[in-house]
């Protein structure tokens, strides 16, 4: 396979740095998202997806966070030495960004039609008339039935399944090769967001723009995304296909997710909870993250399991020195 | 329903006044409560699910006598002699529900406190809220730690400690672990289905995931607009959904085993409006199966043939 990615993040680590010491959110992330492909990092709060994304983005207020090992690429461009400058041209151009709450992301004094077609002349030669005419056929496509009165309208006085339908009309109005989401619909009710995700994955198929899609929830991922790595304190400790990784996971931590849905298990039976807590981030252990709560570990587990293939013929990756050895869950 | 009800609601109606005049007169009304009529029996389980802004936590409120019904009745049977009883509430947000001034001790045993108009014995009430924290898996010695010395799951099982403190019948759980990561929801439900077993509490349990709900409630009652519009067995109504807001609701839940079908994109997904409700089927501008018969106002009526009990708001559904 000759597949370029639009993004790679390559060993990266960062920390906060923070009296007397640091919070070491990312710790060794290396991943990837080729052309056209959508792929999920899921996991628990806290354990470093919105410091991904951002940094990717490189929108970490500047210096409160230090890089301390790793570099990211996206298209070609080196993220970590980009100028402000470089970086202004790529967001909202090239790649653009989808959060969870679209009320920060538009401005509530302004009407959606002078930010559509502001955002849109920044990054592309149009005027204002064509402008207006690319922002009216975007919101059409996201299935906003009276696009022109849409226009007049102030942010506030739209639903926030609409105003996320904006946005995404927005990150398309440039042709981005990668749309970064985090967390686009954990604030809509499901209805909504089935509409959300569908109309973002058509219209991501259509132009094959890549996705980076953020979430917490495993069954948005298994409905939405191609691949998914999963991520337990800053660290990846799962990649693969969706169906690798939530059907037959390997890890001891997707596996300990998993068990503990609802959904898979008989009504009114006991849940498997993960005993403990998430480790703190500037007390991580040297070993691997997981351990104090993993029902595998062993003396070996106190050196950091790197993510490695768990045969040679597929992409399936775990971190991990003792990987469940097993068939299918039955999902 | 076999047993005695120990609650019971009755046409419950509540409007908010908003959008003042000038002389402060409310020029319009938020319809979040438009007839509620519900038993609950002792012991069970009845979840509540519905989309944002249906009312579930009015509902909630009303419950627990926080909030006074415009119209409509409720009557709770139970309360016990030593005027322990009555109705607790666990919050969605452990965060912003419990004081971050006090220490765990005084949160937990602060409904007794007031019960007690604040005479109480200090080493009795540290007593009791050691023994409350250990049954909810806080260790005993924390309890002079504040709020924000815990994770999120720890608080939550603080709240919870707090909600048992004055002995409830009846606890209302709003959202309990929607704030809460999936490893710890797991904790945190079989937290609650253990304290129900051993304290024979009757639970109603709001929630808009379906997948919890499922697994925690006997009974289920579907919200839309702030009536119910489907009501009956867990296993029935979440198996075999009768009212067409029920199905479109089930159907949008995404699932672990499908991949997401790119054929149809849902359209008229948005709420109605809540300030003029109305006429007729309060579903009808979204049902897929509207007809001019949906211009009467529906009403619930049972549609199982069994002992069961199964009630749907609208013509359409049908027998189980
Ligand atoms: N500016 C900062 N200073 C110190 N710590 C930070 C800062 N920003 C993030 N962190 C920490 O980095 C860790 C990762 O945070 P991040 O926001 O990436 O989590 P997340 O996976 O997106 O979680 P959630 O699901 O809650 O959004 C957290 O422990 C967070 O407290
Ligand atoms: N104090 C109030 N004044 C005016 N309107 C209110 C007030 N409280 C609630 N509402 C409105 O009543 C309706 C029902 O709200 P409620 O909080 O009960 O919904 P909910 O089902 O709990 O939603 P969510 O899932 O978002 O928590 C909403 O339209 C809400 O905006
Ligand atoms: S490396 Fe060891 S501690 Fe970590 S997940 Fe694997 S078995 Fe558990
Ligand atoms: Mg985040
Ligand atoms: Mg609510």
């Amino acid at each position: 396979m000759t597949q370029n990615p639009v993004l790679s993040i390559n060993d990266l680590s960062i920390e906060f740095p923070v009296y007397k010491g640091a919070v070491k959110a990312l710790n060794g992330v290396s991943l990837h998202v080729n052309e056209g492909e959508i792929v999920g990092v899921v996991g628990e709060s806290g354990s470093g997806k919105s410091v991904t994304s951002m940094m990717a983005m490189k929108l970490l207020p500047e210096g409160s966070y230090r890089v301390t090992q790793g570099d990211i690429s996206i298209l070609g461009t080196d993220i970590i030495h980009a100028s402000e400058k470089t970086m202004r041209t790529l967001r909202g151009g090239d790649v653009a960004m989808i959060f969870q709450e679209p009320m920060t992301a538009l401005n509530p004094t302004r009407k959606i039609g002078i930010q559509m077609t502001d955002v849109i002349r920044l990054h592309r030669r149009l005027d204002n008339d064509a402008a207006r005419q690319l922002a009216i056929s975007l919101l059409k496509d996201m299935h906003i039935a009276d696009p022109e009165s849409t226009l007049q309208r102030y942010p506030f006085e739209l639903s926030g399944g609409m105003r996320q339908r904006v946005l995404i009309a927005l990150a398309f109005s440039c042709n981005p090769r990668l749309i970064i989401a985090d967390e686009p619909t954990t604030a809509l009710d499901v209805t909504v967001q089935k509409q959300v995700l569908m109309l973002l994955k058509a219209k991501a198929r259509e132009l094959k723009t890549a996705i980076l899609f953020i979430t917490h929830d495993m069954a948005v991922v298994s409905q939405f995304c191609d691949r998914v790595y999963v991520m337990y304190a800053g660290s990846l400790v799962e990649a693969g296909s969706t169906r690798q990784v939530l059907h037959a996971p390997r890890h001891p931590y997707t596996r300990g997710l998993m068990a503990a849905l609802p959904e898979l298990a008989t009504p009114g039976s006991q849940l498997q909870a993960i005993p403990g807590n998430v480790p703190d981030l500037s007390r991580l252990p040297a070993g691997c993250a997981f351990a104090s709560r993993c029902p595998s570990r062993s003396d070996k587990c106190n050196q950091k399991p790197v993510l490695t293939s768990i045969h040679e013929a597929t992409t399936h990756q775990v971190a991990c020195w003792h990987p469940a050895l097993q068939e299918e869950l039955a999902v | 329903m076999t047993t005695m009800p120990v609650l019971s609601l009755k046409d419950i109606q509540v409007r908010f006044p908003v959008n003042p005049d000038w002389r402060g007169r409310p020029r319009q009304h938020v319809h979040a409560l438009n007839g509620i009529s519900l038993e609950i029996a002792k012991g069970e389980t009845l979840g509540i699910v519905g989309e944002s802004g249906c009312g579930k936590s009015t509902m909630a409120q009303v419950l627990i006598g926080l909030l006074q019904p415009t119209q409509g009745e409720m009557t709770l049977s139970s309360g016990k002699s030593n005027g322990k009883g009555g109705m607790q509430i666990v919050f969605q947000d452990p965060q912003s529900s419990l004081n971050p001034r006090l220490p765990v001790w005084k949160i937990i045993t602060e409904p007794v406190f007031a019960a007690a108009n604040r005479k109480v014995d200090k080493a009795a009430m540290r007593e009791l809220a050691q023994q409350l924290a250990a049954q909810v898996g806080i260790r005993p010695e924390y309890i002079d730690r504040f709020p924000h010395e815990f994770s999120g799951g720890q608080r939550q099982r603080i709240a919870i400690a707090r909600a048992l403190a004055a002995e409830p019948d009846i606890i209302v759980l709003d959202e309990p672990t929607s704030a809460l990561d999936i490893s710890v929801q797991a904790q945190i439900l079989n937290l609650l289905a253990e304290l129900q077993r051993s304290r024979q509490l009757t639970f109603i349990l709001i929630s808009h995931n379906v997948s919890v709900v499922r697994h925690m409630c006997n009974r289920v009652a579907v919200m839309y607009l702030g009536q119910i519009v489907e009501i009956g067995d867990a296993a029935q109504v979440l198996e075999h959904p009768a009212h067409p807001y029920t199905q479109l609701l089930l159907a949008s839940v995404p699932t672990l085993e499908s991949v997401q079908d790119e054929s149809a994109v849902p359209e008229n997904v948005e709420l109605p409006s809540n300030r003029v409700l109305p006429t007729g089927c309060y579903f009808k501008d979204r049902c897929p199966s509207a007809s001019s018969a949906c211009l009467q106002p529906q009403v619930l009526k049972q549609i199982s043939t069994q002992s069961q009990e199964h009630e749907a708001r609208c013509h359409l559904a049908h027998p189980d």
